[in-house]
Order: structure tokens, then C-alpha cells, then sequence
């Protein structure tokens, strides 16, 4: 019989789980003050985080899914995109948002119930956050096919998960990426779990980046708590995308460190031991050791690091908390471009609602 | 302008006023609204090489190239997603689905994206696209390709729903969805695809969404209906005015946001209403234009709303659809039931 075709994916590390290098660092290695911003982004990421799951415990916000984990991944994608790049993400993207241009009131805002949180003042024409799974992998080709239509170089970072990487959405983007030669680079974030669903049961794939193969596309698995893993691996993709060479898949793997969101027990499905091991190959602690290896961070620079960030969110959550709720008619005011004649009389109908019982009803 | 110049464009006016029928007035329209607009593309399931398989499509892609006629893999889903994407960038896209029996897949894109994305961004991105769909039965199609299922768009808030109901109107309404700044569900009632032909100039005038369209005057009930049903409404005005019955027709066109006010001003004047339309009958757009015409126009009735619909069933094979269909003679003694009240 003759052999027809054979496919490898690429896997690569560079850190230990203790931030050593096992040999040479790749070139994005040389650059100091991109290493340090991206540690510093990601003590961001993370002390949001925190704080936005202590609102939610409060009753200051509503469901939140936490980054726990991803925020390797985020602040990679965020420093290798150029501002000119679209970023289409999911709902677990919150570092790399911040380095997008997303402001922490405007994600606060967004998990607590404003739309105005997805208004995204700096970054005006990523997507916004998609809740339903995978469906966000069709806009990236979309947006993508537009560039190719009107011959921009610039590219699409579309981030999928594990559980989404199932879903029709994925592999039918992936799939026109292939067909169409289009600029994408998908990420799977793959952090093992899909709420209950471990990464074992999720798909009989070997590795998740081999589907990209069927597509005709060239897949790649990283350490996703592996910072120059990541920065290389979306880097590359990037350049080819931009050159015109088409679309990557990536998987970086990773781990899901806090529950699905605040609203689920992950104490329910998956072992405290597992989960120990898990932040043992936590990638925020390895940059840091890494850094301190090379003599760039000391706890001194910790301290205050930490004690910025938690000003910085501070601040965000006061303004967040401050900020009075749309009027009700707003929930028209955005419908079409103009509102029909058709529902004038039900936005004039809760405005005078609200008025007469002495709120803020919004101009009729 | 000077009379040589007026003449010129008079003459090319002239000679633009095309006998067509409704497919062929989908196909001037996008290549108007190509020719003018670069940012117009279509996309679909073979619509670029083989025209579509109405031929809706057809030369499209000799005039506007690959790059704007784009045969799409086999995956609905895909299709109606890339197009919001395209939409958020700008480009207007028009996709087109083969048949509404397939347009399901693409449901969760249409529902929760496209019709979603100007509010849940406030206004920053938007999708200013058309999703088109042949639909509705008599053609003797296979399974899942007679599907009337309208309402369920209609009752998506951010969806606008449009069905033209001859070649002027498919012609006009088209370019005026093309142009929305909004998500449009074009829906083409294919049964009359071809059944009539009607002169439409190809000038590029858009008729106006969001209102009815009065198409005959009448005094002792109006008639409501759209789409392919406009057909047998109108023969059975004829009919009935040759019994004496004065019948006011009224096509609703755009299904979504529904013009009520034409409607309730139609009813306040003849005091009756007969609602026709193919789609089944529970929680069909009747429904809508029943209550609303019960709760704004009650007492300007003088006998109950009556509906003439297909029935809450699976649309039979097509043995079995003319069965189903509501005929000339349907309405006729419906309105004859609703006079003698």
C-alpha cells in the first residue's frame, strides 16, 4: 500500500516548571522590557481577577468567568498583535484585552451587566466577547476575507477553547481558512476542562492543533504557561498570516486554575490533586522565576508591582460602581441604526414608565 | 441639467425598463447595487460559477470577479457567520442560502450575532448585511425545501424580515436591504419565482422598508397577506368583486417590524380584516397582525378576524401540498363568512 500523506505537529517548550530555560530562549528572549510589560500585564490580569470574582461574591457583579491560568496566553496574543490586527476572543481573553486597549471599568462593566462594556473605546473594531462556543471562529474568517477582498496585510487572532475546538463553528472556519488562504490565527486555549468535560473525553484526537491538518492548515502545540512558547509559536503565526501565507492553528496547553466561572464547583469533577500539580506549572510563577534568574526582578519590584495593580483595579472599581446604569430606553437606542416607527411607542412607553415613577426613563 | 443631457438620461432610462420576472429582478438588483457599491459582495453555496441554483446570482461573477461572487464551502453555519464578520468590517455582505430549509444551521449566527451586534456593542460595530432565502412550497421540491417559517425570524428583535411579493417590489425592497445599515432577512417566495413578469426600470431606486404596500383599494374588508399568497389574495379580490364585495389588499412586505398603522387604518375603514398567508397557522405573523389589529382597532370591527393558513403540520411531500397551500377559493369563503357576520 502506498503511503498518501503523513502530518507532524510541532510542540514546543522553552521553560521548566520553574522558569529555567532548558537551552537557548528563542529571539523574543532578547528583548527585556517586553518580558518585564508581559509579567507585569499578566500580575494585572491576575489581581483583576481576584477582585472581580470578590465583587461577584459581594453581590457587585454578575457571573464572571475567571482567567485563572490563561494569563500567559492572553498577554502573549496582546503583545504580538499589531493595533491594526483584529482580535476575536472568547470569554476568557481578559489579558490580552487589557493590552488591546480595553480599560478594567470597561470589563467591569461588561460582567456586570452594562453593555456599555463592550463599547471598547481604543480598540474599535475587535470583536466583541462571544458567550455561544466557538461561533466567534466564523466572524475571524469574515473579517479576515474582508482584508483579503480589499488587500490589507493585517490579521485576525481568533481564540477558541478545548471544548469549542468540537464545535462545527471551529472546524467549518478553519476549514474557509484553508480553502480561502485567509490571515487567521486560531488559538485553542486548550486548559483541559469544558466546565465538566475533561480534555480526555472532549475529542479522540491525539493533540487538538492535528485538526488543523484536515484543513489544510499548519498546526502547532505549545506550553501555554510557557511565555516564550507562546510569544514564538503567535509571533510566526502572525508573520505568516501578514506575508500572506495564510492561516495557523495553535493549541496551547494549559490550565484552567479556578472554576468554570463563579457560578460553578469544579471541586464537583476534578481532584484537589490534580489541581495542586496544576499550579505547580503555573506560568505566572515561572516568568517571575525566570526573570529573577536572570537578575531583572527582585521582591522589592514585587511589592510594588502588586501594590500598582491593586490601585489600578481599585480605581477601576470605583468608577465602575460609580457609574450610573443606562436609562431603560437605551435597550432601543441601539436596536437599528434608527429605530423603526414600529417600536417608537414601546420606548416611549418605558421612558414615561420610568418616569412617572420617578426614575430615569431617558429622553422620549 | 441642459435638454441634450435630460434627453440622453431619458433615453437611457427608457431603455432600462426590463420585463422581468421576480428571480430576475433579485438579479438586477444585486448588480446594480454591486456596480455602484464596491463594498457590496455575495456569497453562497454556488452562486458564483453556476449562478445559483434559481439562477439568482447568475453573471455576477464575469462582472464582479472571485473576489465579490464567492462560492462558499457546503456549511450554512459558516455562511451566515463569515458574513457578519465581513458586515463588521464594513463590506456588505449579501448571502444567500439555497433554501430556507436550510437556513437552520445558520440560525444561532443570525439570532445571537447578527442581530445583536450594533446593541451589545453599543453602536461601535454593526452588520449591514442580507441573508437571502427562496422559500415557501409549490414547486415540488424534496423534503426540507418548502419551508414557510417566517415568523421565526420575525419574532428576533435586531432582525429586520422583508418578503417581496412581485418583481418591482423584489427589485426595490432588495436594494433598499442592501443599503439598510442593518441585519435583513430577504425572504424570496419562490413559488412565484417565475409566474408572472412585470416591467421594472433598473434605475436603482429602492422602495421603502418598514411599510405595507397598499395594492388595491377597497371598502367592505381588507385583505392581508405576503409573499406568494399575494397571488391568489389578489384573484380572490377579483372574484369577489364581481360578487359585489369591495376588497382593500394589503401586501405587508416587511413582516418585521410590522407597519401597523397601515393596517389599522385599512381595518378602521372597512371594519374587517381576512389575514392569508402560507406558514402554518400557530404563532404565525397572523398572530401578530390579528392581536395588534384586536387590541389598537376593536371597535372599528364589525365581525372577528379571520385567518386563511396552511395548517400546523409538517409541510406534506408534494403530492400532498396543493392540499396544504391556501387557494383563491379559500379566501373567498373566508371573506364570505366574515361579510355574512
Amino acid at each position: 500500500m502506498k503511503q498518501r500523506h503523513e502530518f507532524h505537529v510541532d510542540s514546543t517548550r522553552y521553560l521548566d516548571d520553574h522558569g529555567k530555560p532548558f537551552g537557548d530562549l528563542p529571539p523574543q528572549a532578547r528583548d527585556v522590557e517586553r518580558t518585564l510589560a508581559a509579567y507585569r500585564n499578566m500580575v494585572l490580569s491576575r489581581t483583576f481577577d481576584s477582585k472581580t470574582i470578590a465583587l461577584q461574591r459581594t453581590g457587585k457583579c454578575g457571573t464572571y468567568p475567571s482567567v485563572l491560568g490563561h494569563e500567559v496566553v492572553g498577554t502573549a496574543i496582546g503583545q504580538s498583535m499589531a493595533k491594526t490586527d483584529v482580535l476575536v476572543p472568547y470569554y476568557r481573553d481578559q489579558a490580552a484585552h487589557i493590552l488591546r486597549g480595553v480599560s478594567l471599568k470597561e470589563m467591569l462593566l461588561y460582567w456586570g451587566g452594562d453593555e456599555r462594556g463592550s463599547a471598547w473605546e481604543n480598540c474599535r473594531e475587535d470583536l466583541p466577547i462571544a458567550v455561544p462556543i466557538a461561533t466567534q471562529c466564523c466572524h475571524a474568517v469574515g473579517v479576515a476575507s474582508a482584508f483579503r477582498i480589499r488587500g490589507e496585510h493585517r490579521a485576525v487572532v481568533c481564540c477558541v477553547g478545548d471544548g469549542g475546538s468540537s464545535k462545527g463553528d471551529f472546524l467549518e472556519s478553519i476549514n474557509l481558512a484553508g480553502a480561502w488562504h485567509l490571515p487567521v490565527v486560531f488559538m485553542v486555549i486548550n486548559n483541559q476542562w469544558a466546565i465538566s468535560t475533561p480534555r480526555s473525553i472532549q475529542c479522540g484526537a491525539e493533540t487538538i492543533a492535528q485538526k488543523a491538518i484536515g484543513a489544510g492548515l499548519p498546526g502547532h502545540i505549545v506550553d501555554g504557561n510557557d511565555y516564550f512558547a507562546v510569544t514564538e509559536a503567535v509571533d510566526q503565526a502572525l508573520e505568516r498570516a501578514h506575508g500572506g501565507k495564510g492561516a495557523s492553528v495553535i493549541e496551547a496547553v494549559t490550565y484552567r486554575l479556578g472554576d468554570h466561572t463563579t457560578a460553578d464547583d469544579a471541586t464537583r469533577y476534578r481532584s484537589a490533586d490534580e489541581l495542586k500539580k496544576a499550579w505547580e506549572r503555573d506560568g505566572v510563577k515561572r516568568l517571575q522565576n525566570y526573570l529573577h534568574g536572570c537578575g531583572h526582578w527582585g521582591a522589592d519590584q514585587e511589592k510594588q508591582l502588586q501594590a500598582e495593580c491593586r490601585e489600578r483595579v481599585d480605581k477601576a472599581v470605583e468608577e465602575y460602581l460609580a457609574t450610573e446604569p443606562e436609562p431603560p430606553t437605551a435597550m432601543f437606542d441601539y436596536l437599528f441604526e434608527t429605530l423603526p416607527a414600529a417600536l417608537q411607542d414601546q420606548r416611549e412607553r418605558i421612558a414615561n414608565k420610568y418616569r412617572a415613577r420617578g426614575g430615569q426613563g431617558g429622553a422620549v | 441639467m441642459n435638454a441634450s443631457a435630460q434627453k440622453a438620461m431619458d433615453k437611457r432610462k427608457a431603455s432600462e425598463v426590463k420585463e422581468v420576472t421576480l428571480v430576475e429582478a433579485v438579479n438586477m438588483a444585486l448588480a446594480w447595487e454591486m456596480e455602484h457599491d464596491e463594498n457590496v459582495v455575495v456569497l453562497g453555496e454556488d452562486i458564483a460559477t453556476n449562478g445559483g441554483v434559481f439562477r439568482a446570482t447568475v453573471g455576477l461573477k464575469e462582472r464582479f470577479g472571485f473576489k465579490r461572487v464567492m462560492d462558499t464551502p457546503l456549511a450554512e453555519n459558516l455562511i451566515a457567520g463569515t458574513a457578519i464578520g465581513m458586515a463588521t468590517q464594513g463590506l456588505r455582505p449579501v448571502a444567500e442560502f439555497q433554501f430556507m430549509g436550510f437556513i437552520y444551521a445558520g440560525m444561532e449566527q443570525i439570532v445571537s450575532h447578527a442581530a445583536r451586534m450594533r446593541n451589545r456593542t453599543r453602536g461601535r460595530l454593526h452588520c449591514p448585511l442580507v441573508y437571502r432565502a427562496p422559500f415557501g412550497g409549490g414547486i415540488h421540491a424534496p423534503e426540507h425545501h418548502s419551508e414557510s417559517t417566517e415568523a421565526l425570524f420575525a419574532h428576533v428583535p435586531g432582525l429586520r424580515v422583508v418578503i417581496p411579493s412581485s418583481p418591482q417590489r423584489a427589485y426595490g425592497l432588495l436594494l433598499a436591504a442592501i443599503r439598510n445599515p442593518d441585519p435583513v432577512v430577504f425572504l424570496e417566495p419562490k413559488r412565484i419565482y417565475r409566474a408572472v413578469t412585470q416591467s421594472v426600470a433598473d434605475n436603482g431606486e429602492a422602495l421603502p422598508l418598514d411599510t405595507c404596500f397598499t395594492l388595491r383599494e377597497g371598502d367592505d374588508i381588507t385583505l392581508i397577506s405576503w409573499g406568494a399568497s399575494i397571488l391568489e389574495t389578489l384573484q380572490a379580490a377579483d372574484k369577489l368583486a364581481e360578487q359585489g364585495i369591495s376588497a382593500e389588499v394589503i401586501d405587508v412586505a416587511t413582516i418585521s417590524p410590522l407597519d401597523r398603522e397601515t393596517l389599522l387604518c385599512s381595518v378602521a375603514k372597512t371594519g374587517r380584516a381576512v389575514i392569508v398567508h402560507e406558514a402554518c397557522r400557530n404563532g404565525g405573523v397572523g398572530a401578530e397582525v390579528a392581536a395588534s389589529i384586536a387590541e389598537a382597532a376593536f371597535l372599528d370591527l364589525q365581525a372577528p378576524i379571520v385567518r386563511v393558513t396552511g395548517y400546523d403540520t409538517i409541510m406534506p411531500y408534494y403530492r400532498n401540498e396543493q392540499a396544504y397551500l391556501p387557494h383563491v377559493e379559500d379566501i373567498v369563503e373566508a371573506v364570505e363568512q366574515v361579510i355574512a357576520l
